[in-house]
C-alpha cells in the first residue's frame, strides 16, 4: 500500500495488476454488461421511428437484450441518441447523460446526431459528440433498422473488450468551467462544414 | 384567372383608401391594407354577415432579399361556410419598429402563430396576451432568424451557440405566469422557506 | 419502555392502537421527539400550494420533445403550458438556400409519421406557382401516396395513444402493418423513411412491375386488422372510461382556435380539404369522411379509425385506375422543370442545355406567391411559397397543423386529471418536427 495511505481502506481494484482472475471478471462482467443493455431512447425526430421499427416485432431488439426501454437515465445503461439535436435541446441530453450512472455508453443514431446532418444551419448542434461521449456512430437518415442493429452490436463488441481494471473508462466527462465539453476550437472544428454542404450555400 | 374574390368591393367599400392595392397571384387574391386599419379590417371581415371570415388559417411574414421592399405580415383567413380564401397583407418599413395589431380577440388560434412571427423575425403584436420567443429559447441572443440580414449559420461561433445553449438552463425557463406560482415563495413564512430550501417537505403543526 | 411505545409497537403501521390514522410528516426532523399530528389538526395551509409539474422534453409520453409545465391542485389540472421548439431545425431558413427540388428531401423531414404526403403538399405548391399541370398517372399515384401516408401516420398515432393508455398490443400491430407500408415505399422510392418520392412536375420514380398487385393485398389484408383493433378498442370499458367526455373541444372554439383534420373534424366541423377544396382529382373519388360529435378523445379516435378505412377504400380504386394507366407518361413534358431522358441529354443539344440549366440553376418559378393546403393526416397542412423568379424561394412557409392543434391542449385540459393530460395529448396526434420545424 502507499506511505500515507490509510490502513482500512479498500484497495482500489484499479490499483490491481491485470491477471488470470480478473480476465475471468471481465469476461462475466462484459457479458452480462453487453447483453442486458438497457436503452435510454432519446428519441427526437425521424430516427425515433425508426428505432420505435428496431424495438418492434419485425426488428426486435429484445432478442439483443434491450427488451426494457428504460425512460428514466437512472436506470438506463446506453443513451441512444436517435434523431437531430436543436441548441435548445442540448442542455437537456446533457443533464441525461450526467443523471446516468456509470458504466454508461452513448450510441449517436443517424447522420443529424453525429453530424448535424442535412441542417448545417444556426438551430442545429452539429453532432451531439460536441456535447456529451459518443460510442458509436450509426450513419444513415435514418438508419435502417438493420444498421442500428449493427451499431448496437458493435457496441457490445466494444463493451466486450473492455477490462474492469482500467479505471479511465469510466472518467466522468464533465461539461468544464468554460461551459462546454471540448474545447471551443475543437467544437469550431468539429462544426465546420465539409464536402458539398460548402458549395450549397453559395447564395450567403 | 384574374377574377377579383368578391369580398374586395364591400371591403373596399367599408375602409376606402385603407386598402392599398389589390393583387391576384396564381389565383389566390392580397389585399394591402394600411396598419392603422387592418385589425378594424380583420374584424369586419370576421364578423360581417356576408363575409363570415370565421377561420384563421395563417399568421406570418416575408422579407424580401431587396433591403428596399418593405417587410409584409401576412394573414390567411377563410370562410369556411363560403370556401373563400383571402390574404391581407401590412407592409411594413423595415427602418421603423415592427408592429401591428394582435388578432388574438378575434381568433384564440392567432396566439401561437404570432408569438412565432415575433420569434422568427421581431414583429411586436400590440395587444397580445403573452408575447414571448415560441420555438427559440426565451433568452436567444443572436437575433431573429428568419431575417435576410441573419446568416444561414447565425452570427456566432459553434462553439459560442454552444456555450449559450448549454449555459441556457431549461428549468429556469418559465413563463411568467407559473413564476406566479413560484413567486408565492416569497410570501411564505421566513422558517418555512427554510426548511424547503433545506429539503423538506413536512408540514407544520 | 413506555406506555407509548408498547403502543406503537403494538400498532399497524399508519394506524394508531385505536385505529385513527397517523400522519407521520417527513424530514422534519422530529424524529427523535416521535412527534405525530392526531387527525383533526391538520395545518390551515394544507392543500392551498399548487404543485408545479414538469413532463418533458424528454418523456416517453409526449410523443416527441415537447414540454408541459402543469399546476396541479392535488391531480386536478389548473393550467397547462406546453413549450415547444425543442426540435427546431431551421427548416424555413434552410429553404432559403436550397432549389425548389432540393427543398423536398427537406420535406421528408418535417412530418416523419406521413413523408410521402410532405413531398405532395409541396410540390403541388410549386406547381400553383408554376401552373402546371401534372399528368394524371402522376395525380393518381400521388393520391395513393398521400392515403399511403395516411394510414401509416393514424397507425403511429394509434400504437403510442394505445401506449399511453397502457394497451402495449396494439402499438405492434400497427408497427407491423407499417412495415408492409415501408416494403411499398421501399419498392418503390427505395428508401423506407425519407422517401422524396415527388419533383416538381411529376415524381421521383414510376412504380417498378408487381407494386400494384402487393398494394392489392395490402388493402386486402389490412382491414383485418382494423376490426381486430377495432374489437380491442371500440367498446372497451376501460378505454371508453378514459376517453368518453375528456379533452371535449367544442364546434365553435375548434374553429375559431384554426384546427384542423381529426382534431376539427371530431368536433362536428364536416371540414376536410379533399372535398372542400379539392386536389389530385380527389372529387373523383368515392370515399367518405368522418365527422365526430362531442369532440372528446373517443371521438377523434373513432374519426381516425374510420379514416383508415376509408383510405384503404381510396387506395383501391387508385390501383385501379394506374392500371389502366399503363404506359402513359409520368412526369410533365416540360424541359423547364423535367429533366430531359439522359440519352437525348448526350446527343441533342437543346436537350443538353435544358438539362444544363435544370441541374445547375434550378428550376425557375415566375415572381409571385401560392398558397396551397393538403389534407395531411395531422389536418391541414399548407405550402405557402414566395418566389422572386430566382431557383430559391424568398419565402417557404409550412402551414403546421399540429402547431395550432397542440396550441388548443391547454383549453382541452381545463380541470382535467393528470392522467387525462397524456390521455388528450395523445389524442391530438402532434408531430413535433412540424411543430418547430
Amino acid at each position: 500500500m502507499p506511505a500515507g495511505a490509510d490502513p482500512g481502506a479498500v484497495t482500489a481494484i484499479s490499483s490491481i495488476s491485470p491477471n488470470w482472475v480478473t480476465t475471468r471478471l471481465d469476461l462475466l462482467t462484459n457479458w452480462a454488461r453487453a447483453n442486458s443493455l438497457w436503452p435510454m431512447p432519446f428519441g427526437t425526430a425521424c430516427c425515433a421511428i425508426e428505432y420505435m421499427a428496431t424495438a418492434a416485432s419485425r426488428f426486435d431488439i429484445a432478442r439483443f437484450g434491450m427488451e426494457r426501454q428504460s425512460f428514466s437515465p437512472r436506470q438506463a445503461d446506453v443513451l441512444i441518441c436517435a434523431g437531430r439535436l436543436p441548441f435548445k435541446l442540448a442542455p437537456v441530453i446533457r443533464r441525461i447523460w450526467d443523471q446516468m450512472p456509470q458504466p454508461k455508453w452513448s450510441i449517436s443514431m443517424g447522420a443529424c446526431a453525429s453530424s448535424g446532418g442535412i441542417f448545417d444551419n444556426y438551430a442545429m448542434v452539429q453532432g451531439i459528440d460536441t456535447i456529451i461521449p459518443v460510442d458509436v456512430y450509426v450513419p444513415g437518415c435514418p438508419p435502417r433498422p438493420e444498421g442500428l442493429l449493427y451499431g448496437i452490436r458493435l457496441l457490445q463488441k466494444k463493451i466486450q473488450g473492455e477490462s474492469i481494471v482500467d479505471d479511465s473508462l469510466r472518467d466522468e466527462h464533465l461539461v468544464g468551467p468554460s461551459g462546454l465539453f471540448l474545447p471551443a476550437e475543437r467544437v469550431d472544428e468539429l462544426s465546420e462544414p465539409f464536402g458539398n454542404s460548402v458549395s450549397q450555400t453559395r447564395s450567403g | 384567372m384574374t377574377a377579383i374574390a368578391p369580398s374586395l368591393p364591400a371591403l373596399r367599400d367599408a375602409f376606402g383608401d385603407a386598402v392599398e392595392r389589390v393583387a391576384v397571384s396564381c389565383g389566390d387574391t392580397i389585399v394591402y391594407l394600411r396598419r392603422d386599419r387592418v385589425h378594424d379590417a380583420l374584424a369586419w371581415l370576421k364578423q360581417t354577415p356576408g363575409q363570415e371570415f370565421d377561420y384563421l388559417t395563417d399568421v406570418t411574414a416575408v422579407e424580401y432579399r431587396d433591403p428596399e421592399r418593405p417587410l409584409e405580415v401576412v394573414w390567411q383567413v377563410r370562410s369556411l361556410g363560403r370556401k373563400v380564401d383571402l390574404r391581407v397583407k401590412v407592409a411594413l418599413d423595415t427602418a421603423e419598429p415592427l408592429e401591428v395589431p394582435s388578432v388574438y380577440d378575434l381568433w384564440k388560434g392567432a396566439d401561437w402563430l404570432e408569438r412565432e412571427v415575433y420569434d422568427m423575425f421581431g414583429v411586436v403584436f400590440t395587444g397580445h396576451p403573452d408575447l414571448r420567443r415560441i420555438i427559440m429559447w426565451e433568452t436567444y441572443a443572436e437575433g431573429y432568424p428568419l431575417r435576410k440580414d441573419f446568416p444561414l449559420r447565425g452570427h456566432f461561433s459553434r462553439a459560442e451557440q454552444t456555450r449559450q445553449a448549454l449555459a441556457a438552463n431549461p428549468e429556469a425557463h418559465y413563463s411568467l405566469d407559473e413564476l406566479s406560482i413560484a413567486e408565492a415563495f416569497h410570501e411564505l413564512p421566513k422558517d418555512v422557506r427554510e426548511r424547503l430550501r433545506r429539503g423538506d417537505r413536512g408540514f407544520l403543526r | 419502555m413506555s406506555h407509548r411505545t408498547v403502543e406503537y409497537n403494538l400498532a399497524t403501521p399508519g394506524l394508531d392502537a385505536e385505529g385513527r390514522p397517523i400522519d407521520i410528516p417527513l424530514g422534519l426532523g422530529l424524529k427523535d421527539t416521535h412527534e405525530y399530528r392526531v387527525p383533526g389538526q391538520f395545518d390551515e395551509s394544507f392543500g392551498a400550494e399548487h404543485m408545479l409539474v414538469n413532463i418533458g422534453p424528454q418523456h416517453p409520453a409526449t410523443h416527441g420533445v415537447l414540454r408541459l409545465v402543469i399546476e396541479l391542485d392535488g391531480e386536478t389540472v389548473i393550467r397547462v403550458i406546453p413549450h415547444i421548439g425543442y426540435l427546431h431545425s431551421g427548416f424555413e431558413k434552410l429553404g432559403e438556400y436550397r432549389q425548389y427540388n432540393q427543398i423536398i428531401p427537406l420535406t421528408d423531414r418535417t412530418d416523419y409519421l406521413s413523408p410521402m404526403a410532405n413531398n405532395v403538399g409541396f410540390a403541388l405548391g410549386v406547381e400553383k406557382l408554376m401552373g402546371i399541370q401534372v399528368t394524371e398517372r402522376c395525380r393518381v399515384l400521388r393520391v395513393i401516396a398521400c392515403e399511403m401516408s395516411r394510414i401509416i401516420s393514424h397507425l403511429v398515432w394509434l400504437g403510442t395513444t394505445g401506449i399511453d393508455l397502457g394497451a402495449f398490443t396494439p402499438f405492434l400491430w400497427s408497427f407491423q402493418e407499417r412495415e408492409r407500408i415501408y416494403n411499398l415505399q421501399e419498392a418503390w422510392t427505395g428508401a423506407r423513411l425519407t422517401t422524396s418520392v415527388t419533383r416538381v412536375g411529376g415524381m421521383m420514380a414510376d412504380v417498378p412491375d408487381g407494386w400494384i398487385a402487393a398494394l392489392r393485398e395490402f388493402c386486402r389484408t389490412f382491414p383485418a386488422t382494423l376490426a381486430e383493433v377495432d374489437t380491442m378498442f371500440t367498446r372497451n370499458a376501460i378505454w371508453i372510461g378514459r376517453t368518453q367526455g375528456v379533452g371535449v373541444l367544442s364546434r365553435d372554439e375548434a374553429i375559431n382556435r384554426s384546427l384542423s383534420g381529426p382534431m376539427l373534424r371530431a368536433s362536428g366541423v364536416d371540414y376536410d380539404v379533399r372535398k372542400d377544396r379539392p386536389y389530385l382529382d380527389y372529387e373523383t373519388y368515392d370515399f367518405d369522411v368522418p365527422v365526430g360529435e362531442h369532440g372528446d378523445i373517443y371521438d377523434r379516435y373513432r374519426v381516425r379509425l374510420e379514416e383508415m378505412a376509408q383510405a384503404t377504400r381510396i387506395l383501391v380504386q387508385a390501383a385501379e385506375r394506374l392500371e389502366k394507366l399503363e404506359g402513359t407518361p409520368l412526369n410533365v413534358d416540360d424541359p423547364r422543370v423535367i429533366l430531359p431522358p439522359k440519352s437525348r441529354a448526350m446527343s441533342d443539344m437543346e436537350a443538353m442545355i435544358f438539362h444544363f440549366k435544370q441541374v445547375m440553376e434550378g428550376v425557375k418559378p415566375p415572381v409571385g406567391e401560392a398558397y396551397l393546403g393538403i389534407e395531411n393526416p395531422k389536418g391541414e397542412l399548407g405550402t405557402y411559397l414566395v418566389s422572386d423568379g430566382t431557383a430559391k424561394p424568398v419565402r417557404w412557409r409550412i402551414r403546421p397543423p399540429s402547431f395550432l392543434n397542440l396550441a388548443a391542449l391547454p383549453r382541452m385540459c381545463e380541470g382535467a386529471l393528470l392522467s387525462d393530460v397524456i390521455a388528450i395529448n395523445a389524442s391530438v396526434d402532434i408531430v413535433m418536427g412540424e411543430i418547430d420545424r
